[in-house]
């Protein structure tokens, strides 16, 4: 891993520590965001939503006005705030239980109206906040709290692809990657494209994070990295998927 | 700036959910937010006929979860916010409500109900009162307004934006199927020319100014860590509704002075209530008529004062008793005897009633 830079500009230094678990991958992905807000200077314009999940901790996390919503509604919220004031840039920031199973209607629909607004959604297998219970993403074989035995993809189904879902029912103007923590630069840079994409009025987007829950994966620091390195990256294909106008360098 | 949907004063002749959309619009509603559902549908209708000549919007959303959580955005947007919904759709929104409480949210919910439960009928009943006072995990902190004639329901549909955005907490007009449906004769007013002042709205978030800096960020929570915590909090909305309900509490009453048996009913039943007392009045009956408008916060001190006096209540609505269940709580303690007529999910009429009090009194 590279070296980290100081705490973004955005970040509320008075609520840090933050109240992740140590290695929690929230953190990462809430640095990422941090950064592309900085960069993009929009901190004054950022309203930030935040999901019931372990999300619901960055309620206090930024020095941006923040919402925090309910299980798997942070996107209709941001949805109607944005309508209601289109001077917001808004960010719902989710689970994958929030995104993909109690809130997948608001995901699928926010895609297909095209809604101005950003969703990250943070990808980490599992229900992090009530004790790693299987989530729509689980891998099969992946042994949760609710799949004891391993996810059985005969009888519970196989994980959501989400990006490639969003990718397929979104309109022109949509901008949809999938980015993960272990390369932070290539993250920061689909968050900013996202946020970039919100601001120039295009379309919906939305950026899936692969996560780090070391405390239900149950993983030490070397095999919780390998557990997304080698087992998520199976499954969950990193990149970007709808991009409108030319591809640019950044975020590659 | 579009010129004001109603000038001066104006009668009409129009249907319930006619009478919603345009007071919305005159009460300055800048957005409405909605799902399909049957008896509210024309609601939407006329908003979105209606809404492009003075500069207001409209989201139809996925499901009532989202129509009341995209009103939820729009209010912390700082906009004059609506949905209107009905039946299942009213059991869908009492998630959003919930938050709406939990984080005093001004949000404007007209209900158009109908039978219940399940799908039930698409036509009409009183029995969303349950729900609509007490919906949601929580303590029902909000307002209801029931109305009985057109009149009122264009009345109190400008009146619930005031009384959200001044005491904040989510507010209702409950009506019906019947009044949604019915056409009736009303004025149609400019509130401010009738002296009515709207409530400035004011954005919970987006305001101007770096946060952190210029001022602080806004950090809005409903997930508390401690019991305590919660405890608190709740304390304070708690002494803020109860010093808001007097306030907030309206009724009707006549011929209560000295009549041995009081009707009570609510909504546009009480029109049969009223038309048996004044007939039951005629024919020598010593009967008398209350009736809550608002049944969150309901009307205390004026229903007990009833009670105290009067020998027999006499509730009845279109629901199974769900009035008589706020009647009693609030009169807990009173000798008078309660008596019942109540028609779940069907239409009462004045025969009826008189009937119901010839069959009481022998
Ligand atoms: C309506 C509702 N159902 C269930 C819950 C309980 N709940 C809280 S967080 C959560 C799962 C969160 O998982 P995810 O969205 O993946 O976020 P993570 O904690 O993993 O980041 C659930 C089921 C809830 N808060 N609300
Ligand atoms: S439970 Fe997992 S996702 Fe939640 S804070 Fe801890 S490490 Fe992060
Ligand atoms: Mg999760």
């Amino acid at each position: 891993m590279t070296v980290q830079p100081a705490m973004p500009k955005c970040w509320r230094v008075e609520t840090k520590p933050h109240k992740f678990c140590p290695g929690c991958g929230h953190g990462l992905v809430l640095k990422a965001l941090g950064q592309a807000i900085d960069e993009l200077g929009i901190q004054d314009k950022v309203v930030f939503g935040c999901d019931i999940g372990c999300s619901l901790l960055s309620w206090d996390f930024f020095n941006m006005d923040t919402v925090q919503t309910h299980h798997g509604r942070t996107n209709p919220v941001i949805t109607g705030m944005k309508r209601a004031n289109s001077d917001i840039i808004g960010v719902a920031y989710m689970g994958d239980g929030g995104g993909y199973a109690i809130g997948a209607q608001h995901l699928v629909s926010s895609a297909t109206r095209n809604e101005r607004i950003t969703a990250i959604l943070v990808n980490n297998t599992q229900y992090g906040m009530t004790g790693g219970q299987m989530a729509p993403t689980t891998m099969p074989g992946q042994k949760t709290e609710t799949s004891p035995y391993g996810r059985d993809a005969e009888t519970t189904g196989s994980p959501t692809q989400g990006p490639e879902m969003v990718a397929a029912i979104a309109p022109e103007g949509a901008y949809v990657a999938r980015g993960s923590v272990a390369n932070m630069k290539q993250l920061k840079g689909y968050i900013k494209k996202a946020l970039e994409n919100q601001m120039a009025g295009n379309g919906f987007s939305f950026v899936e994070a692969l996560s780090l829950c070391p405390t239900n994966w149950r993983t030490n620091a070397k095999d919780t990295w390998k557990f997304l390195e080698e087992d998520m990256y199976k499954y969950f294909k990193v990149g970007e998927l709808r991009v409108p106008g030319p591809r640019e360098k950044e975020g590659q | 700036m579009p010129e004001k949907p109603i000038q001066g004063e104006k009668r009409v002749f129009v249907t319930g959910n006619e009478v919603v959309a345009w007071a919305a619009l005159a009460a300055g509603a800048e957005i409405m937010y909605g799902y399909p559902i049957t008896p509210q549908n024309e609601i939407m209708h006329y908003w979105t006929r209606m809404i492009p000549k003075y500069g207001r919007r409209f989201l139809q959303t996925e499901d009532e979860l989202s129509a009341g959580f995209t009103t939820v955005g729009g209010v912390l947007a700082g906009r004059r916010a609506f949905t209107a919904t009905a039946g299942p759709g009213n059991t869908l929104m009492q998630e959003p409500i919930s938050m709406a409480e939990a984080m005093r949210l001004p949000i404007v919910v007209v209900v158009q109900q109908r039978g219940g439960p399940s799908t039930a009928t698409v036509i009409y009943s009183q029995q969303e009162v349950t729900l609509t006072t007490l919906g949601g995990n929580g303590e029902g902190l909000r307002v209801v307004y029931s109305t009985a004639t057109h009149q009122e329901l264009f009345d109190y549909t400008i009146k619930s934006f005031n009384t959200a955005w001044k005491y904040r907490f989510p507010t209702f007009v409950l009506g019906d199927g019947y009044q949604a449906k019915m056409r009736e004769s009303l004025t149609f007013y400019d509130p401010a020319e009738r002296g009515i002042e709207m409530v400035p709205t004011d954005a919970y978030v987006g305001r101007p100014g770096m946060p952190g800096v210029d001022r602080p960020p806004k950090h809005m929570r409903n997930t508390y860590n401690m019991e305590e915590e919660l405890y608190e909090v709740l304390q304070g909305y708690l002494a803020d509704f109860a010093k808001a309900a007097p306030e907030i509490a309206e009724h009707e009453t006549f011929d209560t002075e000295d009549a041995d048996l009081v009707i009570i009913s609510h909504g546009v039943v009480s029109r049969a209530c009223k038309m048996a007392v004044r007939d039951l009045r005629e024919q020598g009956y010593k009967v008398g008529y209350f009736r809550p408008i608002t049944l969150r916060p309901m009307p205390e001190k004026e229903l007990q004062e009833v009670a105290g006096k009067a020998k027999q209540l006499l509730v009845v609505e279109s629901a199974q008793g769900q009035l008589a269940r706020l009647v009693k709580e609030v009169i807990y303690g009173s000798t008078a005897e309660m008596l019942s007529l109540f028609k779940p999910g069907v239409g009462i009429t004045s025969e009826e009633v008189i009937a119901r009090v010839k069959e009481i009194k022998g």
